[in-house]
């Protein structure tokens, strides 16, 4: 089924949950709404769901205007946070309970409860109530019911953050290979950008209520449109520096207090003559070499952080900080002086007063 | 050393409290056991029975037929009360806790103050609503078992009772219901209920501790009611336990303590059972519904 938002906007008195809120979800497409908690992207969810009504816009559902459709009628499929199991019913009373109520035969739905509960691997804990359930056999039931009833649209509200890593880990693969065999639209609400970034086919990235982006990973991981999406997405985050970038003969020299690098051209053409804005790097991007060799930047190691695969160094250059995954057989370490070798086909800029990007936007 | 005095003092944290505890409820312990020894002996000096023990006192369940309709009427009392009270809260609470709509808070509010209102200060009115009502065909007098709504039925007192209890009702189970978490709620619209169906298939089973616990919260106060029942029932025929006690006082002939002692430990007695099996519950009352949740 095809989801629109149109002009989507959800209001309580002067507090916004959603403001003007548009865009697409294909047939069969699965997409992340990704953002930090409070911004309203549950808000929206529970718009597409019918649970709250939009104070202005549009939900279509195929093209057709669902706004004042009950939830029930809508026939999506819902999976919680909280899990949200009926306590006082066994596991397949749970599973069967959305097709009850749609007064689907008694042998179907027998037939389809069981074949959900295969397929989650909950086979064995049919006559259990919830209550005797660990945390992630009870989302694993409550991903089955939303299942059992045949949704049109899968809606998934940060349905792994109560679980501990590992699981969480293993059921992200799951749920999406499901929503890759049963090909239902899926909208999958996260403040976890790894959980955006290897689930989604596209991405909505909301901020306070607003749109930030929407768009595929590799697009908002390489082409973030302002300075927002680009520190919120990607693990470490983004280092960001203030300086000039200027334009000498026909090379280009971004420079701050110590720090001199040449950057190409189709970087940081726009970024040129602005006066200062920020340059923004990943951590990935930047290389570490010995202070003896001729290139780079000069700076000091302030901190290292083993992450096991990787060292995150923390050098700082004058008054500024750039973080650095290193290699840990350079065994870095606490006031070494180091140099920075930056690859600037990665670098981005940003205008330091509307936080817009000087390359996408 | 140090060993004996850590029990020592872990003995003295228990035992003043309880002490303390055993001190304060002598007094009703003594009543309790007065009220046990008077009812088989002709006259008490202290606790102490005088002359030989009998079962004179008891003379009443054979001898007096009205006793049987009384307790009869002080059953459909207490359940019809808790039906009410039960079905009333818990639907007017699932509204006021899941649903917005204009002037909740306004109604909230006027509940507490209802709820603070005595009871006295409105008999008289109460009486001339009942006498109305008495008046219509059917329901004010003519109703199989409650006997109607009007003056002089225990219907009439169900309604007045009900009504006076319903404040608390529903701000009991608006705090149960406040504690289902919205997920489940919402779950449930979602799966296909409308919301008396969430209502009555999700939410209700849910807080099943906490309406436990105000029937027999209500079913408590309805078998010992005595200012209503006694003001607006004229007759023994339709009266109730805690009124036919009280009857007994108000001859001219000397009055009897021990066949009130043994009238009283009649009406206490089922509702000592009861609560024995179902004090746990009543706990929740107090709990403020946290054991309502999931």
């Amino acid at each position: 089924m095809e989801v629109r938002l149109e002009n989507l906007t959800k209001r309580w008195g002067s507090v916004v949950g959603t403001e003007d809120m548009t865009l697409d979800i294909k047939s069969g497409e699965f997409v992340a709404f990704l953002g930090p908690s409070g911004c309203g992207k549950t808000t929206t969810l529970l718009m597409i769901a019918g649970i709250y009504k939009p104070t202005a816009g549009y939900v279509r559902f195929d093209g057709k205007i669902v706004n004042r459709m009950q939830p029930k009628e809508r026939n999506v499929g819902m999976v919680f946070q909280s899990y949200a199991l009926y306590p006082h019913m066994t596991v397949y009373d749970n599973l069967v309970f959305p097709m009850k109520l749609k007064k689907t035969p008694a042998d179907e739905m027998k037939q389809r409860a069981h074949r959900v509960a295969d397929m989650m691997g909950i086979g064995q804990l049919m006559d259990r109530k919830p209550g005797q359930l660990s945390g992630g056999q009870q989302q694993r039931v409550a991903l089955g019911r939303a299942l059992t009833k045949e949704p049109d649209l899968l809606l998934f509200d940060e349905p792994l953050s109560n679980l501990d890593a590992r699981l969480r880990l293993s059921m992200r693969g799951e749920i999406k290979r499901l929503q890759l065999e049963l090909g239902i639209t899926s909208i999958y609400v996260t403040h976890d950008q790894v959980e955006a970034m290897t689930m989604a086919d596209r991405i909505a990235v909301m901020r306070a209520g607003h749109l930030q982006a929407y768009c595929s990973p590799d697009e908002l991981y390489e082409q973030p449109r302002n300075l927002f999406i680009a520190g919120f997405v990607g693990n470490p985050p983004m280092n960001f520096v203030m300086l000039e970038v200027s334009r000498e003969d026909d090379r280009y020299y971004a420079r701050r207090d110590g720090f001199e690098i040449v950057v190409s051209s189709e970087r940081s053409s726009k970024a040129a003559g602005r006066g200062e804005v920020i340059m923004g790097i990943r951590p990935e991007d930047v290389t570490i070499l010995p202070a003896s060799s001729g290139e780079g930047v000069l700076g000091e190691v302030y901190v290292v952080e083993p992450l096991g695969r990787d060292d995150l160094v923390d050098v700082h250059i004058g008054d500024a900080s750039i973080h650095v995954l290193a290699d840990p057989t350079l065994k870095t370490r606490i006031g070494d002086p180091v140099r920075l070798s930056f690859n600037t086909e990665k670098i981005q800029f940003f205008d330091s007063e509307t936080e817009h990007s000087l390359l996408w936007a | 050393m140090n060993y004996d005095r850590a029990t020592w003092r872990e003995r003295l944290n228990t035992a003043i409290p309880f002490t303390l505890l055993v001190i304060l409820t002598l007094p009703i312990v003594i009543g309790y056991i007065w009220i046990i020894i008077s009812t088989f002996s002709r006259t008490t000096y202290g606790l102490e029975p005088q002359g030989r023990l009998t079962l004179d006192n008891w003379s009443f369940l054979w001898e007096d037929p009205n006793i049987w309709k009384v307790t009869l009427n002080t059953i459909i009392l207490s359940v019809g009360q808790t039906i009410g009270i039960v079905a009333i809260s818990s639907l007017a609470g699932y509204a006021l806790s899941r649903i917005r709509f204009p002037g909740r808070k306004g109604f909230l509010a006027m509940t507490l103050i209802l709820h603070s209102f005595p009871a006295v200060t409105l008999l008289i009115a109460i009486y001339f609503v009942l006498r109305w009502i008495t008046n219509i065909p059917i329901l004010g007098n003519d109703l199989p078992i409650i006997g109607g709504f009007g003056y002089n039925t225990v219907g009439g007192v169900i309604m007045v009772q009900l009504a006076l209890q319903l404040p608390l009702g529903v701000w009991l189970m608006k705090g149960f219901f406040d504690n289902v978490s919205w997920d489940m709620q919402r779950a449930a619209l979602i799966d296909g209920c409308g919301h008396f169906r969430a209502w009555w298939q999700i939410i209700m089973p849910v807080i099943r501790p906490g309406i436990a616990a105000l029937a027999i919260f209500s079913f408590i106060t309805g078998w010992g009611s005595f200012l209503i029942p006694y003001t607006f029932i004229a007759d023994q025929e339709h009266s109730v336990l805690a009124a036919y006690l009280r009857s007994l006082m108000g001859d001219t002939a000397p009055v009897s303590y021990s066949t009130i002692a043994a009238v009283g430990l009649f009406q206490l007695i089922p509702v000592m059972i009861f609560f024995i099996f179902t004090q746990e519950y009543l706990m929740n009352i107090f709990a403020g519904g946290s054991k309502g949740g999931t």
